[in-house]
């Protein structure tokens, strides 16, 4: 159960603001104290983290906050989880309830993944099980993800023209293994506008990652 | 197949020269913000041009001759006021091939026949590698960074330090050029520049061909801006904004210094070319990529610096600021009048001739999205909007797709975008 923020200590609240603040070289060796020497509950530092991220999340969504944060953000939240998880006893705690399954890929002959990545990433801050299947991915590969993965919603992700192409024969081939009703299907991506989603047949693009979350949200009818 | 329209009949020497120059001209009169006698339309493709001419991505990549033919035909079927060098960007694969290189996957090398060629972003550079990249340039591309990008250099990382040699130790230390590997790459690299040399003659006697045709080339030469050299082609994208809080002050003088030689280097290729106008593709500029802290403090001095010295050299610096730069605008304002094109892609032309209007000349911008998947009336609908918005409202636009024909466009699209600049615009 986690504690509510009333009860954080003071640099369990500094940790958050590092953390939140990009202010890599202080937050690591606190979060790195806290757990190896301190012997504090892993799941509460994680818990630290994910306020902190969802601190860095709001900064994006208000445009104070670009990509470079994310990336940082991303990185420094693995390095803290790659610590945590190991101490973290069997049976223990257990995360929070997601909001909705969110499967990706970059659609069959696109190689790009920057994009992709960073929504991946928002979603899973936002609280969302991501399942991200990489680039240049078959048309039969998603239908065999999504079977397995059962997701809320598909997000396709393509930079180059040719995605468009892709993107448009992927989605068919979800109408023809009569699998379309099962989920939602948005896309995006450099070029990617509404001309492509009328042409490809998506539920709906996004021209960034905020979109993308607020996209998912909605169609699972998380108020915003 | 396209169905490609006959191509006029070629017209006799001296007319071909006169509408040569007419045509630059219109070019030359937007770069200096003068008013040319009708809205000139440029026409920039790589493999649209396998879509053109019913082959494959391959054979354009391979093939100089199939790739000369049907650019002369596109050429000649749609008279553009200028052309972008059409036979160097999607007609590489012989050198690439040669070379050995690694940061790029081709048709029928890493990527299917029919489709373009991408870029591979990695780390060719790591993070602890600045300070040797900025003390000796030089020494970190012989030894480190070209043996990670073609195949051909891959013997180089056995080269001895040079500065430093003297005197014995000078003779002495020329040993490693007898190594088994070392030698090997110099066979392989002499081989590949023997095929660059083919394929750049290739080129230039297209231009030629082109220009006695009637049709000047709009951009010689190509350059990089130096953010975008050191995140694309040496840390990768997520390296490079990990760097702009892990590396500040390494990144930042290695962006000042990159834009010293860069300059250096698209100088004397401008010149050499004789053309000045130099096309430099951005990628990392857009609003979405960093904060306007973050653009002014790493993106823009360095590449305004290079601007300036390619401006005061004669040259002609034609930027295409990929993505949305609406947020840039009034920060790449800062040029002085009359010596730049900007060529956006996703931004807004219609605010972009609001704010930049009397400073730069302007190309763009019809929307990829609209040319591969709308129809022919799109198309004109699209251009008319530019010429009411921007040309009638004394924009010095040059009219183009908005990084050129997108490779999937249909052939009426490419035709109706043609045939309505000469409807509205003259």
């Amino acid at each position: 159960m986690s504690r509510p923020q009333a009860d954080w200590t003071a640099d369990e609240r500094q940790l958050v603001d590092w953390l939140a603040d990009m202010n890599e070289d202080d937050a690591l060796p606190l979060a790195k104290r806290m757990l190896l020497e301190e012997k504090r509950d892993p799941m509460h530092v994680l818990d630290l983290c994910r306020a902190a991220m969802d601190i860095v999340g709001k900064r994006f969504e208000e445009g104070e906050y670009f990509l470079p944060e994310l990336v940082l953000a991303g990185e420094m939240l693995d390095t803290i989880g790659a610590i945590a998880k190991p101490l973290i006893k069997q049976g223990e705690g257990g995360e929070a309830p997601k909001l909705g399954r969110v499967l990706i890929g970059t659609v069959h002959g696109d190689l790009h993944d920057i994009g992709k990545n960073i929504v991946s990433f928002m979603l899973d801050i936002n609280g969302f099980e991501v399942k991200d299947i990489g680039v240049d991915v078959p048309v039969q590969k998603f239908i065999d993800e999504i079977r397995a993965f059962k997701p809320d919603v598909v997000g396709l992700s393509g930079f180059l023209t040719l995605a468009f192409d892709s993107m448009k024969e992927t989605l068919g081939a979800f109408d023809a293994a009569a699998m379309r009703k099962d989920f939602k299907v948005m896309i995006g991506g450099g070029q990617i506008d509404e001309a492509v989603r009328a042409y490809t047949g998506a539920d709906a693009f996004g021209v960034n990652a905020v979109e993308a979350v607020a996209l998912c949200r909605k169609w699972m009818g998380v108020a915003a | 197949m396209s169905g490609s329209r006959t191509p006029p009949p070629a017209l006799p020497e001296a007319q071909a020269r006169e509408l040569h120059d007419q045509r630059l001209q219109r070019i030359l009169d937007c770069a200096a913000l003068k008013q040319p006698d009708r809205m000139p339309v440029a026409f920039y493709a790589t493999f649209w041009l396998a879509k053109y001419g019913g082959i494959s991505c391959k054979e354009l990549m391979y093939d100089y001759e199939k790739h000369r033919e049907v650019s002369e035909r596109a050429v000649l079927e749609f008279e553009p006021d200028a052309i972008g060098p059409l036979v160097i960007m999607s007609g590489m694969g012989r050198v690439l091939e040669a070379i050995g290189f690694k940061q790029l996957q081709w048709p029928g090398h890493g990527v299917g026949e029919h489709q373009p060629f991408q870029y591979l972003d990695r780390e060719y550079m790591y993070a602890d590698e600045y300070e040797d990249f900025i003390f000796d340039p030089t020494g970190f591309y012989l030894q480190k960074y070209l043996p990670r990008v073609a195949e051909a250099f891959e013997g180089f990382d056995q080269l001895p330090i040079f500065p430093g040699l003297h005197y014995f130790r000078l003779v002495n230390g020329i040993r490693p050029f007898a190594r088994p590997e070392v030698r090997k790459s110099f066979e392989r690299i002499v081989a590949a520049a023997e095929e660059a040399e083919r394929f750049f003659e290739h080129h230039l006697a297209f231009n030629s061909r082109m220009a006695a045709l009637g049709y000047p080339l709009v951009n010689g030469g190509n350059a990089v801006s130096p953010y975008d050299f050191i995140a694309d082609y040496f840390r990768g994208a997520t390296g490079m904004m990990k760097d702009l809080f892990r590396k500040k002050d390494q990144l930042l003088e290695l962006l000042d210094k990159a834009a010293v030689f860069l300059t250096r280097q698209t100088v004397a290729a401008g010149k050499a070319t004789g053309n000045p106008i130099v096309m430099i593709p951005i990628h990392w500029a857009p609003d979405a990529f960093m904060s306007p802290k973050q653009f002014e403090t790493f993106w823009w001095p360095p590449f305004r610096k290079m601007m300036m010295g390619m401006i005061d050299a004669g040259l002609i610096p034609m930027p295409l600021w990929e993505a949305d730069c609406t947020r840039r605008l009034e920060t790449i304002k800062d040029v002085p009048p009359g010596k730049c094109i900007y060529w956006f892609e996703r931004t807004d032309l219609v605010k972009a001739n609001e704010v930049l209007g009397d400073v730069v000349a302007l190309r763009g911008n019809l929307s990829p999205s609209m040319l591969t998947t709308g129809k022919p009336e799109d198309v004109d609908a699209a251009v008319k909007h530019l010429v009411d918005q921007v040309w009638n409202k004394g924009g010095k636009l040059i009219l183009d797709g908005a990084f050129g024909i997108p490779d999937e466009t249909p052939v009426a699209n490419v035709r109706a975008m043609f045939d309505a600049a000469r409807r509205y615009a003259g």
